[in-house]
C-alpha cells in the first residue's frame, strides 16, 4: 500500500522484511527516528460517538476504549507524511479519502502522502471498519492531527525564517513569508534533526469547506494500479517459507457435534499433517489442494440435532420466540389516530437471510516465533481480531500482531475471525506458518447472514388522505432506521431484539450486513407509505412531500424527482416507476427507479435507478459516487434474488449455483446525484443508498402492475403468486 | 504422478514437475507465486481465476495443468508488456472500475478475451460477454465504460 515509504520503516512490506521485529507499538515509536509526530486523543468527542454507534455490538468486538491515543501521523526528514489508522481498505475507498484530508489540513500535495492501514502494532486502536464511521468519525481525528501537524510546522518555520507565524504561510508542503517569497523553507527541511511529539487532546480549528483544494475534490482510487496489475495482496497471496495451507472438518449443519472421527486415510497421504485439538480437526500440506483432497479421505461421525425450521417456516418462528417489541418512539395517541382515520392497512413484511458474499472467502496467514504471533487476516476488525487470536492461543495481547493486507469486500461479513484463530491455532500446533482460506462452502457456511425478519405495520389516512396513525412493529431486524420520518399525528415504532439476536434465536449465525436493520425497516416502511398514497389516490412523490417537514428529506426527493423527470400520477400508472426515501449513517437518501415487468415469467427489469443523496460535506466526490453505485447494485440482490436456503442448521446453499449475485444483464442506468450540504459536517457514505432498493424495486413493481409483493427477495415465484391477487 | 509439462507462462517457457492432474489455479498461486489470480468459488461460477490460455479467457479453477500443455498462459500479472499498462488496464483505472479490487484481474482478463473475440463490442455485447464474471462491490457500469475505452483505445488491434 505504500511503495514510497521511508525504507528504514519497512514495516508493511511482505514477509521477508522486519515486520515481526517490532514487538511492540513503542519498540515502533522509538524506530520512528526524526520528523514531527501528531497524536490524537479523541477523548470525548469523535471516539465517543463511534463507541456510542457501537453500543449494540458484542462486547467481544468492543474490546475497550484506548487510554493513550487514537491516531496519529508524521512528517518525515524526507518531507513524506504517513498516516497510521486502525481503519481498513475492502473497497470502500478511505486508503484514498483519509490521505485527501490530511494533504487538505496539512498543506502538502496528496501524492506526499502514505496511509498504514490495520496494523495492530503500528496503527492506533480502532474499534473497526463498519458502521460509515470512517470518514464521519475518524476523520475529524486525522484531519485534528494534520492541523495540529501544519501549526507545529509553522512554529518551527517562524524559528528558523525568524518570521512571526502570522505572517507565513503553508503550502504544498512549503513554509514561505508572504512578505518575501524567497525566504522559505521544506517540511522536510524543518523537520530534520527534529523530534517533536505533540499530543492534541481539544479539538483544533479545522478548515472551512471553501477552502478545500484537495478534500471536495473527485479523486481516482490510489490503490487502483496494483489492483489492476494483480501487484495488490490480499491475505490469502502473502506467502512464507515453509508455510502449509490447512483445510478443516466442518460439520453438516450448525449445532451438529462430532461423535467419531478416523484420520487414518487422511495421515497415510504423503506430505500431510493432520491436527486434531478438540474440536479442530485440520489437515495440512505445502499445497492446498492436497490438502483439500486429503480432507475428504476424514471419515467422521456427527450428531445432527432435528432440523425444527426452513427457510418457509423461518418467519412464524421468529415471531413466536422473538422478545417483545420495545417503543423505540411514539407521538400523540394511537386509539385517537384510529378514530380518525377512514381507512386502515394492516401489513406484514417478509425479509429473508441474506448471505454477505464477498468475492474474497475469509482468509489469514499465521506465524508464530519467538513467542510472537503475526497474523495477516481478511478483516474489517484487527483489533478484534487480535484480542480473538491472544485468547484462542493463550498468548498476551501484545504478543500477537494483526496486519490486515487488501480486503477483497467485507460488507460487515468480516467482523469476526474464526479463520484467523484458526490459522493460529494450527501455526501453534505445528510450528510452522499456517494459511487457512475459506472455499465458498464454508464461507456460506460460516457467514453471519443479515438476519430474516418480519415487519408489522398497521397505519390508516383519513378521509382527505392525510396519515392519521402509524403502529410499527420490527421483529429480528433491529431498529436503525425503523423511526419514521414523515409526518403523522398518532404514531408508535416498536423494535423486537437487534440485528444480532438475542442468542438463540435464529438457527446459525447472523451480523451486521451493510446498513443493518435499515434495509428491512426502509423496505417495509416505504412500501407501507407508497400503498397509503395509491389508496388516498395521489402522486407518490408529492405524497410524501406533503408529509415531510425534514428539509435535508425534502431536498433530496425533489432533486432525485427533477433529475428523473418525474411527473405525477397515481400509482399503479403502469409506468413501473418507484419512488424510495431513507436515512443512514446520517445521510438522506431518496432514489427513482423505472422497472419493466415479465408477467408471464415473473421476473423484473430495472431500467434505470436515480439516487439523490445528502451526507454533509463531501471528502471525495468521485468515491462517493462510486459507493451509491455500489449501494444500488448490491441492493439489486437482496430486492430480487438473494435469499439463503437452509434446513435446521444446515445450509443448503453451497456456491453461486444456488444463491444469484447481481449481475452485469441486471445493472439499470445508474444515476447518483450529490446534494450539496457544506453547512453539514462529513456523515456516512458506504451504506445509505442501498437501503432503499428493496421498497423502490417494490413500488416500481406495483406501479407498473398493481401487485403489492411483501417479502424479499421478490423472486419470480412470488411475483406471480403477487400478480394472482391483483 | 509427478510428470513434467511444459507451457509457457506470461512469455516465459515454463517446465513443472506436478502430478498433471493438480489444479492450474493453485499451481499458479502456489508453485509459482501468481496471486493475482484470485480464488473466488472454485467451481467456475465467478470468475475471479479468469486468466487466457492461448489468449482466450478460462477459469483456472476448472482447468488442470495438463490442460496447459504446450499452451499459452497469461495471468494478470503478465497482461502489460514492457513495463507498460494493457489499455484495459489503464481504463480500468481511468473508470475507478473496482472497489476492493478482488475480482479485478479476473475481470480484466475475461475482458481481454471478450474483446479478442469481438474487438468492437457494443454495450449489450459487453454485458453478455462479462455476464458470468461476479463482482459485488457494484463495479458494474463502470467495468462496461472501462471495456468501451479500452476497445477503442485498441482500435480493434491487440
Amino acid at each position: 500500500m505504500n511503495p514510497n515509504l521511508d525504507p528504514a520503516l519497512d514495516f508493511q512490506a511482505g514477509p521477508e522484511s522486519a515486520v515481526s521485529a517490532l514487538a511492540s507499538r513503542r519498540d515502533f515509536l522509538k524506530r520512528v527516528g526524526g520528523g514531527v509526530i501528531v497524536f490524537v486523543t479523541l477523548g470525548d468527542w469523535a471516539f465517543a460517538q463511534e463507541a456510542a454507534q457501537e453500543a449494540a455490538r458484542p462486547v467481544s468486538v468492543r474490546p475497550g476504549l484506548p487510554t493513550d491515543f487514537n491516531a496519529f501521523l508524521r512528517i518525515g526528514e524526507d518531507g513524506r507524511v504517513t498516516c497510521f489508522t486502525g481503519k481498513i481498505e475492502m473497497g470502500q475507498g478511505p486508503i484514498t479519502s483519509l490521505p485527501q484530508m490530511v494533504a487538505e489540513e496539512l498543506e502538502v500535495p496528496l501524492d506526499s502522502v502514505d496511509i498504514i492501514m490495520g496494523d495492530t502494532d503500528l496503527c492506533p486502536f480502532d474499534m473497526g471498519t463498519w458502521g460509515s464511521m470512517t470518514t464521519r468519525f475518524f476523520g475529524p481525528a486525522l484531519r485534528a492531527a494534520a492541523a495540529e501537524a501544519k501549526a507545529v510546522l509553522l512554529e518551527l518555520g517562524s524559528e528558523s525564517l525568524k518570521v512571526p507565524v502570522t505572517q507565513l504561510t503553508a503550502q504544498d508542503g512549503v513554509i514561505f513569508d508572504r512578505q518575501d517569497n524567497g525566504r522559505r523553507i521544506t517540511y522536510g527541511q524543518l523537520t530534520k534533526g527534529q523530534k517533536i511529539e505533540r499530543h492534541l487532546t481539544v479539538k483544533p480549528s479545522l478548515k472551512d469547506v471553501s477552502q478545500f483544494k484537495i478534500s471536495g475534490k473527485p479523486m481516482l482510487r490510489r490503490d487502483a494500479r496494483e489492483k489492476v496489475t494483480g501487484k495488490a495482496q490480499f491475505a490469502g497471496d502473502i506467502r512464507l517459507p515453509g508455510m502449509l495451507y490447512a483445510k478443516i472438518l466442518r460439520p453438516p449443519a450448525h449445532g451438529a457435534k462430532l461423535q467419531s472421527v478416523d484420520t487414518a486415510a487422511a495421515r497415510a497421504v504423503a506430505g500431510i499433517q493432520v491436527v486434531q485439538e478438540g474440536d479442530l480437526v485440520a489437515v495440512l500440506h505445502e499445497q492446498p489442494d492436497a490438502a483439500e483432497k486429503a480432507l475428504e479421505k476424514i471419515k467422521a461421525g456427527f450428531d445432527v440435532p432435528p432440523a425444527t425450521v426452513d427457510d418457509r417456516t423461518i418467519f412464524e418462528h421468529l415471531l413466536r420466540v422473538a422478545p417483545a417489541p420495545k417503543v423505540v418512539t411514539q407521538g400523540g395517541d394511537l386509539a385517537q389516530g384510529q378514530a380518525q382515520a377512514a381507512r386502515s392497512f394492516e401489513t406484514t413484511y417478509l425479509n429473508s437471510y441474506v448471505a454477505h458474499a464477498a468475492i474474497e472467502t475469509h482468509a489469514a496467514l499465521a506465524r508464530i516465533e519467538g513467542g510472537k504471533a503475526t497474523v495477516w487476516v481478511s478483516t474489517q476488525n484487527p483489533f478484534g481480531a487480535r484480542e480473538e487470536i491472544a485468547r484462542a492461543i493463550g498468548f498476551a495481547i501484545e504478543n500477537v500482531r494483526v496486519i490486515t493486507p487488501f480486503v477483497g469486500g467485507g460488507f460487515g461479513g468480516k467482523t469476526f475471525n474464526l479463520q484467523a484463530v484458526e490459522a493460529a491455532r494450527l501455526a501453534k500446533a505445528t510450528g510452522r506458518p499456517v494459511q487457512v482460506m475459506w472455499s465458498r462452502e464454508e464461507e456460506f457456511f460460516h457467514d453471519t447472514f443479515r438476519p430474516a425478519a418480519v415487519v408489522k405495520i398497521r397505519s390508516g389516512i383519513d378521509a382527505a388522505g392525510k396519515m392519521a396513525f402509524w403502529d410499527y412493529s420490527v421483529f429480528c431486524a433491529g431498529d436503525r432506521g425503523a423511526p419514521h420520518f414523515y409526518t403523522i399525528p398518532h404514531h408508535r415504532t416498536a423494535a423486537s431484539g437487534t440485528f444480532q439476536g438475542p442468542p438463540g434465536l435464529h438457527p446459525f449465525g447472523v451480523g451486521a450486513w451493510r446498513a443493518p436493520g435499515n434495509n428491512t425497516n426502509s423496505f417495509a416502511r416505504e412500501s407501507q407509505i407508497e400503498l397509503m398514497a395509491a389508496a388516498a389516490g395521489i402522486d407518490p412523490v408529492e405524497y410524501r412531500l406533503q408529509h415531510l417537514t425534514d428539509p435535508r428529506m425534502i431536498r433530496v426527493l425533489k432533486a432525485a424527482a427533477e433529475r428523473f423527470g418525474w411527473t405525477p400520477a397515481v400509482s399503479p400508472s403502469r409506468r413501473g416507476y418507484g419512488v424510495a426515501c431513507g436515512i443512514d449513517a446520517g445521510s438522506y437518501v431518496a432514489t427513482i427507479a423505472e422497472a419493466a415487468v415479465n408477467t408471464e415469467q415473473g421476473t423484473v427489469q430495472v431500467k434505470r435507478v436515480v439516487c439523490a443523496q445528502e451526507m454533509g460535506v463531501v471528502i471525495n466526490p468521485a468515491g462517493a459516487k462510486i459507493q451509491m453505485e455500489g449501494c444500488i447494485t448490491m441492493g439489486l440482490g437482496y430486492a430480487l434474488a438473494e435469499e439463503v436456503h437452509f434446513k435446521g442448521g444446515a445450509i443448503l446453499d453451497t456456491n453461486f449455483d444456488t444463491y444469484s449475485l447481481p449481475r452485469f444483464s441486471w445493472v439499470p442506468k445508474i444515476e447518483s446525484v450529490l446534494v450539496e450540504a457544506n453547512d453539514i459536517p462529513p456523515q456516512g457514505g458506504g451504506e445509505p443508498a442501498i437501503v432503499v432498493m428493496g421498497a423502490v424495486v417494490a413500488n416500481a413493481i406495483a406501479d407498473a402492475t398493481g401487485a403489492r409483493l411483501l417479502q424479499l427477495p421478490m423472486t419470480p415465484d412470488r411475483i406471480k403468486a403477487a400478480l394472482k391477487k391483483v | 504422478m509427478p510428470d513434467t509439462i511444459s507451457f509457457k507462462l506470461n512469455d516465459q517457457p515454463v517446465h513443472l514437475n506436478v502430478d498433471r492432474d493438480r489444479t492450474l489455479l493453485w499451481v499458479l498461486r502456489t508453485d509459482l507465486g501468481l496471486t493475482g489470480t484470485k480464488f473466488g468459488c472454485g467451481e467456475g461460477f465467478c470468475g475471479g481465476c479468469t486468466v487466457l490460455v492461448n489468449q482466450r479467457a478460462m477459469r483456472s479453477c476448472s482447468l488442470t495443468v495438463k490442460d496447459v500443455q504446450d499452451k499459452e498462459v497469461t495471468t494478470i500479472e503478465g497482461l502489460g508488456k514492457d513495463g507498460q499498462l494493457h489499455p484495459l488496464q489503464q481504463a480500468f483505472m481511468e473508470h475507478d472500475a473496482l472497489q476492493c479490487g478482488f475480482c479485478t484481474p479476473g475481470m480484466i482478463l475475461a475482458a481481454f478475451g471478450l474483446l479478442r473475440a469481438n474487438p468492437q463490442p457494443s454495450r449489450e455485447q459487453i454485458i453478455r460477454g462479462m455476464e458470468d464474471n461476479f463482482c459485488r462491490c457494484g463495479a458494474h457500469t463502470r467495468i462496461i465504460d472501462a471495456i468501451q475505452t479500452a476497445a477503442a483505445a485498441m482500435k480493434g488491434g491487440r
